[in-house]
């Protein structure tokens, strides 16, 4: 594994566009992680061999930076960072409460899996990326997309299925997208998405390398603790870490699929551990805590912007809800349930920001109308949206409608014009 | 074999500009599709026209159901020669020459420079980011491209051979065909999958699948099968500078064909089929290497005094229904040949749309030729009876014009 990345060396001589990968080094390069003075390089094999017995590996808890942050007596976050974190897992939970309303007064339909208890790691991670930067998430897609900045509106209209929804009403819950803010969906199957993030993340490399431009987005990649069974997890956890590219893979461990318990479905149930063995570092954080999530997101973003490769997050965090809204949820305990609800990621950053003097009580609750009536309006704007019309049904199968071919008559199907009708045989 | 002129040959005629580079729309046809050997060297006078047709009959490749060289006839000089794999590559150096955003991905197209050498000498032109060696997770670089197509690249993914992706189907249905559509038209995949597939010599069941049968129903995707090396490069640029997800089908057994293609730029249309040999007796539809087996089947159907019409329909989503309608009216009778499975294959889903929009004008029922519903067996003889031979051809043929 030390010579993960120490590719063989270019066949037909060092031409500078054909590295791809850094020239063999006799000993890797030390980069500090996480502030610490402990460097976290690529493991060696004894490394690995002991990381599984001592948290004095290279991937480490943050509980340790946190505690020496604490000591020096420096706040993590200044108001303003606080009040816009607060108010970005406000309007997550307002949001998400809203979407079980309607979908119980039947204003949506399908499968609609809501995030409520989640909001510490969409919140901490999403609100350090800048626009260009892309998002990919799963069917838990609905907060990912209002962090990363598409509007309620959208949002709830797409959930309507209404013709202002972020993706025409064609899309649905599960289906989250915005060119205009790099959110990339949205996807129903677990796993899926994961290839299409390292594809973002390739691009921005090849921006970089190939087209000479100056490029430094990353790609964050949300998905579950389900997940990591999958084989397109490894398989893009071996390419990245492979390629350098500047993508951080984000676990949402929340215990549970659907009603099969993590513990019961993975052999090590310890995921932070499965980057190591690629040659990335592997990071386990308290996913309730948004400001613990938020250290260790500065940390892997910068990396990765950096140009030094992936990094593996596996955020520990718990759904209040069920996994979607068809689900009755019977299987989880109460007490575990009780247990996460005491850890609240909103009522956290509340006591937090409320004890350091960073907000008071007032300024909270006007954030909190405030997101309440945006809610609202959204729902009121959606409700006033319009169904889409026959019209649109044959759009945007393709980009280029010549794709539908040559009709009997030797027109393209699409230059019929019941095809705007939606009515066109293709 | 010539590449024919089809659909509104005559006004086209007329309006050929050899300069013109574009894909030809309708109105433009022959510019870029027709016969390497006349149009595009000199002018589209009468006179050539007519030794085209002479000509054709002579074309019709000898003996081996592979040939390795086609016949050539006397040309007007320009082009040059070369194999299908090399046309391929030809095509593919040229729109990586021409846009940066085009890059290659899959196993081995980098140092090995492509198991079929499709790719070779790109990385060393072009970089290993460029044509990226991939390692051994389809579904995974193939979601990859997708990503890097939505991004702003236009990867050509190839797979080692297409079974392969069958691996990466998750990526290429959900992902490929799907994702334009449900983020309402925001991102696009113009994306190429291409890689070789088919029955070959003894392969095995695994490595001589043909998965255009299952692809065909994913909304949102093209697929494509060449057959020719002129074609070949025309389909490969034409692929590469669409917008949509284009699936290419190349097939194994067809690599060495040797051909002379023109020196000047040229693409083929995706949607167009190609008209092989104008008749009047029937029309045998087909694709890929069943091209070659119809063609030295009509070697011997025309010495029997029949006048079979050969289309390569090329396109098999979506269907040219015009070549194809315009051929069924005039000659009535339909044969299929294929090398699809026979359940669900092209052919099937081909004599459905014949059946739906040209019930009237047929004689005969529409029949289809596939291969056997089998595993394609390792032992030779057992192999060979799983695809459609040239015997079998003009039995149907014979059949069917009685």
């Amino acid at each position: 594994m030390a010579t993960s990345f120490s590719a063989t060396l270019p066949l037909h001589g060092s031409q500078e566009n054909r590295l791809l990968l850094p020239p063999i080094r006799l000993a890797p390069p030390p980069s500090s992680f996480l502030g610490s003075t402990r460097s976290l390089t690529i493991p060696s094999s004894r490394r690995l061999y002991h990381a599984h017995a001592s948290r004095r590996s290279p991937v480490v808890g943050v509980q340790e930076v946190v505690k020496e942050k604490k000591v020096t007596n420096s706040l993590l976050i200044t108001k303003e960072e606080g009040l816009v974190l607060y108010e970005d897992m406000i309007l997550g939970r307002s949001f998400e409460d809203m979407c079980a309303q309607m979908y119980y007064r039947g204003k949506m339909f399908g499968f609609v899996h809501l995030y409520n208890g989640q909001e510490a790691v969409s919140t901490g991670f999403i609100k350090l990326l800048t626009q260009s930067d892309s998002v990919v998430s799963t069917y838990r897609d609905h907060v990912h997309a209002l962090s990363k900045g598409v509007s309620a509106r959208a949002v709830m209209s797409e959930l309507f299925g209404k013709v202002t929804g972020c993706c025409r009403g064609q899309g649905g819950s599960m289906h989250m997208f915005s060119k205009e803010h790099n959110m990339l969906g949205g996807f129903a199957f677990i796993g899926e998405g994961i290839p299409v993030a390292t594809g973002a993340a390739f691009t921005s490399k090849y921006k970089r390398e190939v087209l000479k431009q100056d490029c430094d987005d990353v790609t964050v990649a949300f998905f579950g603790d389900g997940t990591c069974n999958n084989g397109q997890f490894y398989e893009c956890l071996n390419m990245a870490a492979l390629y350098k590219l500047p993508i951080i893979f984000v676990v949402e461990n929340n215990l549970w699929a659907i009603g099969m318990s993590h513990l019961r479905s993975t052999s090590d149930p310890e995921i932070w551990k499965k980057g190591p063995a690629f040659g990335m570092p592997g990071v386990h954080v308290d996913g309730m805590d948004v400001l613990k999530v938020r250290e260790v997101a500065k940390e892997a973003v910068t990396r990765a912007r950096r140009g030094e490769g992936p990094t593996l997050v596996e955020c520990e965090t718990y759904r209040f809800r069920g996994h979607s809204l068809a689900d009755p949820d019977e299987l989880r305990d109460a007490a575990e349930k009780a247990k996460y609800a005491a850890r609240d990621p909103i009522t956290a950053l509340k006591k937090y920001l409320v004890e350091n003097k960073l907000a008071n009580e007032g300024e909270l609750k006007t954030i909190e109308k405030k997101i309440d009536e945006l809610v609202e309006e959204a729902v009121e704007f959606a409700d006033a949206s319009p169904q889409p019309g026959r019209s649109q049904l044959l759009e945007n199968v393709f980009a280029d409608p010549k794709g539908f071919g040559i009709g009997p008559d030797g027109r393209y199907r699409c230059e019929d014009p019941k095809f705007t009708e939606g009515t066109a045989q293709v | 074999m010539a590449a024919r002129i089809h659909g509104g040959a005559a006004t086209a005629l007329s309006t050929f500009n050899p300069k013109k580079l574009v894909a030809p729309s309708r109105t433009n046809l022959p510019a870029a599709r027709s016969s390497k050997r006349c149009i595009v060297a000199g002018g589209g006078s009468d006179a050539s026209k007519k030794s085209l047709s002479v000509r054709h009959s002579q074309k019709l490749i000898a003996n081996a159901a592979v040939a390795t060289k086609a016949e050539t006839s006397a040309t007007t000089g320009t082009g040059h020669e070369l194999l299908l794999f090399e046309a391929l590559q030809e095509g593919l150096e040229e729109e990586m020459d021409r846009d940066p955003h085009v890059c290659v991905m899959g196993e081995d197209v980098g140092h090995y420079g492509g198991s079929y050498k499709v790719t070779k000498g790109l990385a060393d032109k072009f970089g290993d980011l460029r044509v990226l060696d991939t390692p051994i997770c389809e579904n995974a670089f193939t979601g990859m491209g997708i990503g890097a197509a939505m991004t702003g690249l236009r990867p050509v993914i190839e797979g080692m051979n297409m079974g392969f992706l069958l691996l990466a189907f998750n990526q290429i249905s959900n992902n490929c065909g799907m994702l334009h559509y449900t983020s309402g038209g925001q991102f696009t995949i113009p994306v190429v999958i291409r890689g070789p597939g088919g029955v070959g010599r003894q392969l095995g069941a695994e490595h001589s699948q043909r998965l255009e049968s299952y692809f065909q129903s994913i909304p949102g995707i093209q697929m494509v099968a060449c057959s020719t090396p002129y074609n070949a490069k025309g389909l490969m640029k034409a692929a590469i500078r669409s917008e949509n997800p284009v699936i290419l089908f190349e097939h194994v057994l067809l690599y060495n064909l040797k051909e002379k293609i023109p020196d000047e730029e040229y693409i083929c249309n995706l949607e167009e089929a190609e008209m092989v040999r104008p008749g009047e007796h029937i029309t045998i539809l087909t694709y890929s290497r069943m091209r070659y087996h119809v063609m030295q089947a009509a070697k011997t159907l025309v010495n029997k005094g029949y006048d079979p019409e050969v289309i390569d329909i090329r396109s098999l989503k979506p269907f040219d229904l015009y070549t194809i309608g315009n051929s069924v009216k005039k000659t009535h009778r339909v044969l299929i040949v294929e090398e699809c499975m026979r359940t669900g294959g092209i052919g099937a889903s081909l004599t459905a749309a014949i059946n739906e929009n040209f019930h009237d004008y047929l004689d005969a029922p529409v029949m289809c030729l596939s291969s056997q519903d089998v595993p394609t067996p390792y032992a030779g003889t057992l192999e060979e009876w799983t695809v459609v031979q040239p015997a079998q051809i003009v039995t149907a043929v014979e059949q069917l014009c009685q």
